[in-house]
């Protein structure tokens, strides 16, 4: 007796969803899936893209929309967990039917969900994952940021000729696929430009005592240290070694990018360097425009770098859409491949052959609790 | 010759965290026979007390300075005993009776309880908060080699609660009754003496230097964060076994020299990446040449 409406309304609910499954190109919505970081251990990065690309689709929404029809946000988190990332795709592509993926800020699940993404034959655009295993994946994975070559080499030529480094020591976070990549690449280039590696040295993200590896570098006399961690660690790095008199310039990636940064460090990370793809004060009226209508959004916060690639990651996919007049997935990852010249916040891109973003870096230096900008270096 | 005596300043600062730490540990198994994994995790509330407390302290005795950091330190050590009391008496208790197997995984059920319930947001949240100056750092310099403050305060504060912890496990009458439940509960009730309040006092007494560690730690590292706890309280745990658990200056000697190790393995090139690897290798052969640890008399089992 009991089991008949069970039967019925699980085969009407069959029904349900294979009638909304046929439905994802059809209506007067444009749906558009997202797995980002709300909680867990990197949620100051999900939160902050994730913030931009809400802010994003409102803006294009209130401007018309996209081929006449409005965009609507599926958001899923992924609680920064490996493992996680791939559910939520999962369901996005085959439940909600979604035309295109944006997603993750960490390089580990975007490497996680692409394969998904690749098999369905639905464009994925990573806002912030500067991994280059991750666009390697397949032809419908696409990023609007630099890769860490770059970022790598862009660091390289900073020490060398504008910190006017001869010796340099690396200190590395072993945990961290982030941070190896980073220190590979900037070591190769700051050989090629005739700089000496003095000491190399490792640390677990999450320790909180770093004296033992600061001390070891601080005998080795260097003129500069360069580590490529997350700002957590890098703060407290940056304590003990002002504790420990090892007064040279410190200098890492994108990963130094975050308020906790300066909460934690204090005065112990004044006048430190790092490189990331924009600088919130940068004169031009694109990054202004963008930083008002943030802080408006959201109680006067200034968006960092993350903000500002979730939010080009929306614009990015809007340009292809428009050029394809489709949302088919095949047209729209052929537009996405031919991206000659977009003009995001976070400056020019060209999507080359590799589907990653060609662009500039700028560099900030960290001066009385704020981020300054320092210079530009393009590709 | 700076690099080694810098090393062994920090090592020994290292050390006698993980020391004061482990005091905790070894005093809890040295009455129950059983380790309180929920230790590291009572460090952690410890370190979040002070980080509350810090702002309302702060409106009647500015900080930094040494009676509003007492204060502080008072404050949340008192609210840690009363988290540890309550763990024991909800947890623990009822389990008393039972196989010590089934309290272990109790404990190890505590302690991820505490740490997940902490990283909610509506709780503490997961990301990292950063902790109030309690004290004016100073730091001495001698020629070449630097000593911070924070230091000195956290290596005399475990030496102090070294000699007041033997004290009151040798010469009071608590004490005395804390001994006697650790060599036999039953034989102890029949001598009169109350298991329930001894139990929770160790409980108490524990958590509140729990309370202290974990303050000392997060002015040492100013970044707290619901999983502080993990990473000392494992290395506490094993230099508690290091130095002999149930050892009071066992638990000192082992933290140190888990401290040192720690500290010479991760300053020298190369190394630096197997430092964790070198410090628990040393453990094992310590604990395959001398089982009970470096200052624990070997004892035959009971069965």
């Amino acid at each position: 007796m009991i089991t008949r409406p069970i039967f019925l309304l699980g085969s009407l609910g069959i029904l349900l969803s294979a009638f909304t499954g046929c439905n994802k190109s059809g209506g007067d919505t444009i749906l558009i899936g997202e797995f980002a970081s709300l909680t867990g251990k990197e949620a100051t990065f999900g939160t902050s893209s994730h913030e931009g690309t809400i802010l994003a689709i409102k803006e294009i929404n209130a401007a018309g929309g996209v081929l006449g029809k409005q965009l609507e946000l599926k958001t899923e988190d992924d609680q920064s967990k490996a493992g996680e990332p791939a559910n939520v795709v999962n369901k996005l592509i085959s439940k909600d039917g979604v035309v295109a993926i944006l997603g993750e800020v960490a390089s580990s699940r975007s490497l996680e969900a692409a394969p998904i993404c690749q098999e369905n034959g639905i464009p994925m655009i990573t806002p912030a994952s500067t991994n280059p295993k991750v666009t390697e994946t397949g032809d419908y994975i696409f990023r609007v940021c630099f890769i860490d070559p770059f970022q790598g080499t862009v660091m390289a030529n900073f020490a060398a000729n504008t910190l006017k480094a001869k010796k340099v020591a690396v200190f590395t976070d072993v945990k961290s696929d982030y941070s190896k990549g980073l220190a590979k690449f900037f070591k190769e280039g700051f050989l090629k430009a005739g700089g000496e590696i003095v000491a190399e040295l490792d640390f677990n993200g999450g320790d909180k005592d770093f004296k033992g590896q600061l001390t070891a570098i601080k005998s080795a006399v260097p003129d500069a240290v360069f580590v490529p961690g997350y700002y957590t660690d890098v703060a407290l790095i940056c304590i003990q070694a002002k504790q420990l008199g090892l007064n040279v310039p410190l200098f890492g990636g994108d990963g130094w990018e975050s308020e906790t940064l300066v909460k934690l460090g204090g005065d112990a990370v004044e006048g430190h360097y790092f490189s990331t793809h924009y600088a919130a004060d940068a004169a031009s009226p694109k990054v202004t425009a963008f930083v008002d209508a943030y802080k408006k959004e959201y109680n006067g916060k200034v968006p960092d770098c993350m903000a500002a690639l979730g939010y080009d990651s929306v614009f990015f996919l809007v340009d292809a859409i428009k050029r394809a007049e489709s949302t088919e997935p095949a047209k729209l990852r052929d537009a996405l491949a031919a991206t000659k010249e977009f003009e995001a916040v976070t400056g020019k891109v060209a999507i080359n052959e590799n589907r990653d973003a060609v662009k500039s870096a700028v560099i900030l230096q960290i001066k009385d609790g704020k981020f300054k900008y320092l210079e530009t270096v393009n590709p | 010759m700076d690099w080694f005596l810098q090393q062994l300043i920090n090592g020994l600062a290292l050390g006698s965290i993980y020391a004061l730490i482990a005091l905790g540990y070894t005093m809890v198994y040295g009455v129950l026979r059983f380790i309180n994994f929920a230790h590291s995790d009572v460090l952690m509330l410890g370190a979040f007390s002070a980080y509350f407390l810090a702002p309302a302290v702060e409106k009647i005795i500015p900080l930094p300075s040494i009676a509003g950091a007492l204060i502080i330190v008072l404050l949340s050590a008192v609210i840690c005993a009363g988290i540890g009391m309550l763990i024991e008496f909800l947890a623990y208790r009822p389990l008393r009776s039972r196989p010590k197997l089934t309290v272990l995984i109790t404990a190890i059920g505590v302690s991820l309880f505490i740490e997940f319930t902490c990283q909610h947001p509506a709780v503490l949240g997961a990301d990292t908060k950063s902790f109030p100056r309690l004290l004016v750092e100073n730091d001495l310099h001698l020629g070449g080699l630097v000593i911070g403050s924070n230091d000195l305060v956290i290596v005399a504060t475990t030496l102090l609660l070294l000699a007041g912890l033997w004290f009151i496990v040798q010469h009071t009458k608590t004490g005395t009754a804390m001994r006697a439940v650790s060599f036999n509960q039953q034989a102890a009730a029949l001598m009169g003496i109350n298991i329930n309040r001894i139990i929770a006092f160790t409980f108490g007494l524990g958590s509140a230097l729990a309370a202290v560690a974990g303050i000392l730690y997060a002015m040492k590292a100013p970044g707290i964060d619901p999983l502080m706890g993990v990473q000392p309280g494992l290395r506490a745990f094993v230099a508690a076994v290091l130095g002999g658990i149930g050892n009071l200056p066992g638990a000192a000697l082992g933290g140190l020299l888990l401290g040192l190790l720690e500290t010479y393995a991760g300053g020298t090139p190369g190394l630096s990446n197997y430092r964790d690897g070198i410090a628990f290798a040393i453990l094992i052969l310590i604990l395959l040449f001398k089982p009970a640890g470096l200052l624990g008399k070997a004892t035959v089992e009971k069965v």
